[in-house]
């Protein structure tokens, strides 16, 4: 569909956009800062720990604890975009590990077959998108703010995962061929768990950026009565971000299991925390509209450069808590701040 | 005259006990700047939602082309050809001046990648410059946000939002509100040559001698109906606020509705100067 309009005179030629240069364009880039905060901090520790630090062993555990995170980054940046925020997911995590473990406990055990590891995937996946949807379709009803939704999704999702197992980790929840292929397996030198979230990072970060769902995303964030205006049906829309979100919470189930063979049940309570800081120190707004699968990308490398970095220089690591915890006060004020600014002009 | 492109007849609308509109009438012809006015709480802003698909009428009939419609929602409006300008301009301040153009009705690629929802965004680019350009107005650069641009351009680009997909009717909501001299001047003419495409302009306005100036006709609403259809060229500003606030008042709306040319004499001179404070240059 074009404009309506046929009888337009073609002046184009006129008013040609006039590219800003080059480098004032990057500084706008809210990416570009804290692309430069994680490079200042992987030619620290190279500088710091010559030969220790910034060798392939790091970088791979770097990646591979930062895979998860990775992935649930994902989904949370568009969940902020929306001017939502997601804080179940560690306990949907949980959940869809736990509703996949069980599954897998009935049918093999450990030795379970593959036809049994494609069901469990399967389950992990469907529990999380289904959790996910349920939570944005109450957001969607605009009567309870998403904090609130998903605080309630959070001891929900935990305590049924209790009520399964009794709160104790099953045993037997992993299948060998589950761990031994995408939970140690490498392709290339390469571990699984990272080709997977490297995968899901590209796919919706091209989603987010290049199509009709990324600029509804972007639209219903920055201005919801706005684009239900213009048509966009904007509660459907948050449903689909909800369970995206839920969905890649059961990938990131899937990949733990396959990672640590355990539910860890009381071991994602700060999950939502790591992974919304990432996905702040990405420069994605709080307030909503703004933001990028690129910058969450940066976002969860910081804290996971940080932590190796430190130890492979002999500081306390806990030192990465405090730093973190200032840096995202920080990119918070700095992204008020704009946003003023701009208001202003 | 012909038949209007849009009409109202006997709309109601109730809001729990408060009747916005009574039995308002309200027409729009094709070519034609018609300004819609009425004091605080006259229903004006409630018609143009029930016009505009925004509110579903309690009573009454709207028809279009002569042909009654029921807009399920303002998609249906703006399929139909009607299309709004709201006073708040209702943009995504974070995205580009072409993403707010096609909001809601984006343009994407062909084959495989559009039915992926991938974006065509330098077609985008291309028709919402030259949108732009139809209104006298030159982005530097498409591609920042709408927050980034003065009061002015983003007025023009949701101006030119309505203005590129309506082929029926554009409603614009206090549209110079906020604009300085130039700005406002420009947004005028800019109605005018919209009429002048064949297309039925309703401008609300609080500001008299900009009515005047740019409709063709004025239809005055209070309490929620219809008072007086005027033609611009023969009433006078006294005219105008007397039947704003009912010294004209005929009491009667059937009658009302049936009035187009007002007497010559309001029966009663209003006290104060009318007209309120055009606002001021935004910073």
């Amino acid at each position: 569909m074009t404009t309506t309009e046929t009888g337009r005179p073609p002046h184009t030629d006129t008013v040609t956009a006039r590219t800003p240069p080059l480098l004032r364009r990057a500084a706008g880039v809210s990416e570009l800062w804290t692309f430069l905060i994680l490079a200042a901090l992987v030619v620290f520790f190279t500088l710091a720990a010559p030969g220790k630090f910034f060798t392939a062993y790091d970088l791979t555990q770097i990646a591979v604890n930062a895979a998860i995170y990775l992935v649930l980054g994902v989904g949370m940046t568009y969940v902020v975009i929306t001017a939502g925020i997601d804080l179940s997911i560690g306990s949907v995590l949980v959940l869809a590990a736990v509703a996949a473990g069980e599954w897998n406990i009935h049918h093999g055990g450990a030795g379970a077959g593959w036809g049994t590891v494609a069901v469990c995937v399967v389950i992990a996946l469907v529990v999380g998108a289904a959790w996910g949807a349920l939570q944005g379709a109450v957001v969607a009803t605009e009567k309870v703010p998403p904090l609130i939704v998903t605080l309630g999704g959070l001891g929900a999702a935990l305590g049924i995962a209790e009520l399964a197992t009794g709160g104790q980790d099953p045993a037997d929840t992993a299948a060998n061929n589950l761990q031994n292929t995408l939970g140690y397996g490498k392709l290339l030198g390469i571990p699984w768990l990272v080709i997977l979230a490297a995968a899901v990072t590209l796919v919706f970060g091209l989603v987010l950026g290049t199509t009709r769902f990324g600029t509804h995303t972007f639209a219903i964030g920055s201005n919801p009565a706005a684009s239900r205006r213009a048509g966009i049906r904007v509660g459907a829309h948050l449903v689909k971000v909800y369970a995206l979100m839920g969905l890649l919470a059961g990938l990131g189930a899937v990949m733990w299991l396959a990672s640590y063979g355990t539910t860890s049940i009381a071991g994602h309570s700060t999950d939502n925390l790591k992974v919304i800081t990432a996905v702040v120190l990405g420069g994605t707004s709080l307030f909503g509209g703004r933001g990028s699968v690129l910058g969450t990308v940066i976002g969860v490398f910081i804290p996971a450069v940080l932590s190796t970095g430190l130890i492979v220089i002999g500081v306390q690591q806990y030192w990465q808590d405090v730093a973190v915890g200032v840096v995202l006060v920080a990119a918070v004020y700095i992204d008020q701040m704009r946003r003023r600014t701009r208001e202003r002009s | 005259m012909a038949e209007p492109l849009l009409e109202a007849r006997g709309v109601v609308k109730r809001f729990g006990h408060v009747h916005a509109l009574q039995g308002a009438d309200f027409a729009a012809y094709a070519g034609e700047v018609v300004a819609l006015i009425g004091d605080n709480g006259a229903g004006k802003s409630t018609l143009v939602g029930v016009l505009s698909g925004v509110l579903a009428p309690d009573e009454g009939a709207i028809l279009l082309d002569g042909a009654p419609v029921r807009f399920a929602g303002p998609q249906d409006a703006r399929r139909a050809g009607v299309e709004t300008v709201y006073q708040d301009l209702s943009l995504a301040q974070d995205l580009d001046a072409p993403a707010n153009l096609y909001l809601g009705r984006e343009l994407v690629r062909k084959g495989v990648l559009g039915r992926l929802g991938v974006l065509d965004r330098p077609a985008m680019r291309r028709d919402a410059v030259r949108a732009f350009a139809e209104l006298g107005v030159t982005l530097k650069d498409p591609t920042v946000p709408v927050a980034a641009l003065s009061g002015g351009q983003r007025q023009s680009v949701a101006v030119a939002r309505a203005v590129a997909f309506a082929n029926r009717v554009v409603f614009l909501d206090e549209p110079t509100a906020a604009l300085g001299v130039v700005q406002r001047a420009r947004v005028l003419e800019t109605v005018r040559r919209v009429a002048d495409r064949g297309i039925g302009v309703v401008l609300i306005s609080h500001n008299m001698p900009e009515v005047l100036s740019v409709a063709d006709r004025v239809e005055v609403l209070r309490l929620g109906r219809r008072v007086a259809s005027l033609r611009a060229a023969d009433t006078t500003i006294e005219e105008l606020v007397g039947a704003m606030t009912g010294s004209l008042d005929r009491g009667d709306a059937a009658d009302a509705a049936t009035l187009v040319a007002a007497p010559e004499t309001p029966l009663e001179r209003p006290q104060q100067e009318p007209e309120p404070q055009p606002s001021e240059e935004e910073a």
